[in-house]
């Protein structure tokens, strides 16, 4: 059944997957936390042997019979996308556990065993190249996610993140339908991807397909107007879950587009492109306006997320290799900066009891250090130079202003507009949060911990590293990006007539 | 034949056994020994060897389709009577009858999993249908549960007098009873035919609760002891719709064209009718039978699109659903109150009960890797299949979407709300056959051909 040689894809899934379960039968707090960070270890070294040691093409691809009369296959395979993603969150759970490694919760086998299962869910999102196996990871990374976020968020976390919940759903069995569609119409009656993206469809088959698969991901990153669930779950989960949501799993709606989308129906995206980056530049200008107004930073922190994600969606359906690079490097630093965010909001939250700003103030004199870190991740995600953001968004740019779009200028003006906006709200969150007055609340404040140090010094690192020198991360990429312009070229159509 | 005769014969053994055996432990193991013979029977029947040969001149036919599903059938009644012999006893006090009454059914069933006569149809429903009037008002003290009876009956005999005009119409236009006739004498579709057709769609569809005709449901569902509405909703439910694909699969599958569009309405009603007002009940018991006629909803596009998908979903959505819902009534069966807040804090006091209620709840919402997702992925593929019919997939998955809300309630209780203790103790025995239960729906939603291979023998 397995053809020898190709684990790294498997090893990916099944790792977290079995210490997941492992997990739950553990009861000492000490021993589960440790336990988990090293399994979220273990995962990472996977996923490095992958990028480095053993990348050859038999190494990163995995098949096993399944489902054999249906025409579905366990396919996985690690392209650039799936390794840049991978990679992402091998790195996320080590930081997360990491930086929140203070907080306790009620019941933490149970915690962290969902946590795990999360990311096997995950990178099976990331990995799968068979429609029905990667509609099956799309669901089970949900489950966990819910369970997490209702059983140890805040007040409101039952309806909210119900409502998460519900949303979500609803995206993807429409998807479901697509997914189903298209595999009737495949010649080999298949759910293999590389059957979906030979298959004939008329352009209005492909048109209505686009949409059922759109609203999927466009509910998962989120693209304006289907956020609503957003900032209410972000806020309401508990935080390393909120890390894992906005870091990790709105990526999956990106990779949705970039792997799901655009290949197998490049008419419907070209015909629909301009509509999908109205809507994108609308989520950027719309969500930065409010994240002026917030008072809560996981509110803010939220939307500034919706507003980046917004940049990203435009620069998907730019259609050309510059913005898919920088989607590409923005997805990985993205998630890096906004894990960090978090792990200062968590700490705040867990030093103070609040995470409204206008309750805190002037933390940069008693607490120098969190201050430090904390301006260094909040510039770079405002995409100042040097700062990792800054390529990805630079590229991204370049990517709009070449789009084949007629309204390419305009888009690129407004979406240029969302970046003066973080910067509002972003300064306006460190005066608020770390200078100014001292209060009662933050005269007692201390500075960060060991583990605490570390993690955000990784974040920072990276930051840094990116920064300078994303050649790195671009190189992964880079044929994929390659390929999948080249999939989604119309024009030879046009010269037919 | 050997499922039909054994069961049979059983089911006379049972009534004795009341008398003979003093102990209810005896008659317990003598009706889950009795399942189990029937069980290797049949499926001794599958592999070729068969005890009883009676010529029954072309009127059944025990063809694979049939002895599998009734081996699903079995099964499941198996792990109901482990799960819930103890709650049938405590209905009243000829325990033992229950028991007999049980084994007609599923002689009954049978029956209607493999008729090729009109004729046989109609026994089949009827030996169903009667001991289920009785089990219904078994709880002779409540006023409900005699209310339910009579209510059942009066309108399932109804519906049977519809049944048994549709049949006659039909063999007046076709001159045999035979669901298979002769393909030298070609029938027109005349409208003695086409209205013998119709009765008999309605009246299966009143067997199914499909709604417009759903209206019975609830109240019996409701008032029928809990014990036996599980038995109801579920394997009886499923051995109906078995019949009802059976008989337009064969009889009346060169009408489709008049007959199509009927069934897309009725689904499409039954799922609205059925979600909907699920979504606003406060009993679980109620929900749960609303939900029935909803999972109806879902089963029906099996008819609609009556492809070989259709048939092997109609397989795997009859094992998922009968395996989840006998699950969730057994543990319904012990709690004190039925509502949504009986569930609240479940998971503190019964970790196991609520992990593997929540599975099965899972199953019935259709989330991937459960027996329920295999189930409706089935019904969906088998309908998108079939031409013009993409407004009808899309309305079921809504409706889907529409069930997550009720089925996650009772989750949302368990796990997240504070609870009072209002169960009655669940034993390592219930507790194992439950796990039993959850990792079958786990299994057969990871590796479905388990099941459908013994189709292809």
């Amino acid at each position: 059944m397995l053809r020898d040689n190709d684990m790294v894809a498997f090893f990916l899934i099944i790792l977290p997957l079995l210490t997941g379960l492992i997990a739950f039968s553990l009861k000492e707090e000490k021993v589960v936390k440790s336990f988990a960070f090293l399994s979220s270890l273990a995962t990472l070294a996977v996923s490095v042997l992958g990028l480095t040691l053993m990348n050859t093409e038999e190494n990163l691809q995995f098949t096993a019979q399944w489902m054999q009369p249906i025409g579905s296959s366990f396919s996985l395979k690690l392209d650039g996308m799936g390794q840049l993603l991978c990679l992402l969150t091998a790195i996320s759970y080590p930081l997360v556990f990491l930086g929140s490694w203070n907080a306790s919760y009620k019941k933490p086998n149970n915690f962290f065993a969902l946590m795990l299962l999360a990311q096997a869910g995950l990178m099976g999102v990331f990995l799968a190249t068979d429609a029905l196996v990667f509609y099956f990871f799309w669901e089970l990374a949900l489950i966990p996610m819910y369970f997490l976020s209702s059983q140890w968020g805040g007040e409101k976390r039952i309806p909210v993140t119900f409502k998460f919940f519900i949303y979500t759903f609803v995206g993807s069995v429409l998807m479901l339908i697509g997914i189903l569609y298209i595999q009737s119409k495949t010649v080999s009656h298949s759910f293999s991807l590389n059957a979906f993206y030979v298959v004939e469809l008329s352009s209005k088959a492909q048109s209505w397909l686009f949409w059922l698969f759109f609203l999927a991901f466009a509910i998962k990153m989120p693209v304006f107007p289907f956020h609503t669930w957003q900032p209410d779950t972000y806020e309401q989960s508990p935080t390393p879950t909120t890390m894992i949501l906005s870091g990790v799993m709105v990526k999956m709606g990106l990779l949705g587009l970039l792997r799901w989308l655009l290949p197998v129906f490049p008419i419907a995206s070209y015909v629909w492109g301009d509509v999908v980056m109205s809507l994108a530049i609308a989520g950027i200008i719309y969500a930065s306006l409010i994240a002026i107004r917030q008072d809560d930073i996981k509110r803010l922190v939220a939307y500034s997320s919706i507003a980046h994600i917004g940049l990203m969606c435009a620069a998907i359906f730019a259609e050309n290799k510059s913005g898919m690079q920088g989607v590409m490097l923005q997805m990985f630093n993205h998630g890096i900066n906004i894990i960090g965010l978090w792990i200062i909001v968590e700490i705040i939250e867990r030093r103070f009891g609040t995470r409204k700003m206008s309750e805190l103030g002037g933390l940069a004199q008693k607490a120098p250090v969190m201050a430090i870190f904390f301006v260094i991740i909040a510039l770079a995600n405002i995409a100042l130079p040097l700062t990792n953001a800054f390529a990805g968004e630079f590229l991204m740019f370049n990517g709009l202003m070449n789009a084949k779009s007629n309204y390419y200028l305009w888009f690129t003006v407004l979406a240029g507009l969302g970046i003066i906006l973080a910067a509002v709200y972003t300064l306006n969150m460190i005066r608020r949060i770390f200078y100014g007055e001292v209060n009662e609340l933050t005269a007692v404040a201390t500075d960060l911990k060991l583990n605490e140090k570390l993690a955000l010094g990784i974040i920072v690192g990276l930051i840094f590293w990116m920064g300078v020198y994303p050649q790195v991360l671009l190189d992964v990429t880079d044929n994929f990006s390659q390929e999948l312009v080249n999939k989604i070229d119309i024009s030879h159509l046009f010269r037919k007539q | 034949m050997n499922a039909l005769i054994i069961s049979a014969i059983l089911g006379v053994v049972m009534m004795f056994s009341g008398i003979l055996l003093k102990q209810k432990t005896a008659v317990r193991n003598v009706a889950i020994g009795g399942i189990i013979i029937l069980l290797l029977a049949n499926i001794l029947e599958m592999g070729g060897t068969v005890f009883f040969t009676i010529d029954s001149r072309g009127m059944i036919a025990f063809d694979q389709f049939a002895l599998l599903f009734n081996t699903i059938v079995f099964v499941s009644t198996l792990l109901y009577l482990l799960l819930s012999a103890k709650e049938i006893e405590k209905v009243g006090v000829n325990y033992a009858d229950y028991f007999a009454l049980i084994f007609f059914i599923l002689c009954g069933i049978t029956l209607v999993s493999s008729f090729k006569s009109l004729l046989i149809l109609f026994l089949g429903i009827e030996i169903i249908s009667i001991p289920l009037y009785i089990l219904t008002g078994s709880d002779k003290r409540n006023l409900k549960s005699n209310e339910a009876s009579l209510k059942y009956f009066l309108l399932g005999v109804f519906s049977t007098g519809l049944m048994l005009m549709g049949i006659a119409l039909v063999y007046g236009a076709r001159g045999t009873f035979l669901t298979v006739p002769d393909p030298l004498v070609t029938v027109v579709p005349n409208a003695l035919l086409i209205t013998g057709m119709s009765l008999l769609l309605f009246s299966m569809a009143f067997k199914v609760s499909a709604a417009p005709f759903h209206f019975w449901t609830p109240d019996v569902y409701d008032g029928a002891p809990t014990v036996f509405t599980s038995f109801m909703a579920t394997i009886v439910k499923a051995a109906v719709f078995i019949a009802f694909i059976r008989l337009f699969d064969d009889a009346f599958e060169g009408l489709q064209p008049q007959w199509r569009l009927w069934i897309a309405v009725i689904t499409a009603i039954t799922l609205f009718v059925g979600n909907i007002t699920a979504v606003f009940q406060q009993s679980v018991k109620r929900m749960l039978a609303y939900s029935s006629i909803a999972q109806a909803g879902f089963m029906l596009l099996s008819l609609y699109a009556m492809n070989t998908e259709a048939k092997e979903g109609l397989l795997i959505y009859a094992a998922a659903y009968c395996l989840a819902t006998i699950g969730i009534f057994a543990v319904l069966a012990k709690m004190n109150d039925y509502t949504f807040d009986g569930f609240n804090g479940l998971a503190r006091r019964e970790p196991l009960i609520a992990a593997t209620l929540t599975i099965l709840l899972l199953s019935l919402a259709g989330i991937p890797l459960t027996a329920g997702f295999l189930a409706k992925f089935y019904m969906l593929k088998a309908t998108i299949a079939t031409p013009n019919s993409l407004w009808l997939v899309i309305f079921a998955v809504l409706m889907a979407a529409v069930s997550v809300y009720y089925y996650f309630r009772v989750i949302q209780a368990m796990y997240f709300k504070e609870g009072n203790d209002a169960t009655t103790g669940f034993s390592p025995f219930f507790k194992w056959t439950m796990v039993l239960m959850a990792s079958l729906v786990i299994l057969l939603g990871l590796f479905p051909d388990l099941l459908l291979n013994w189709l292809y023998f």
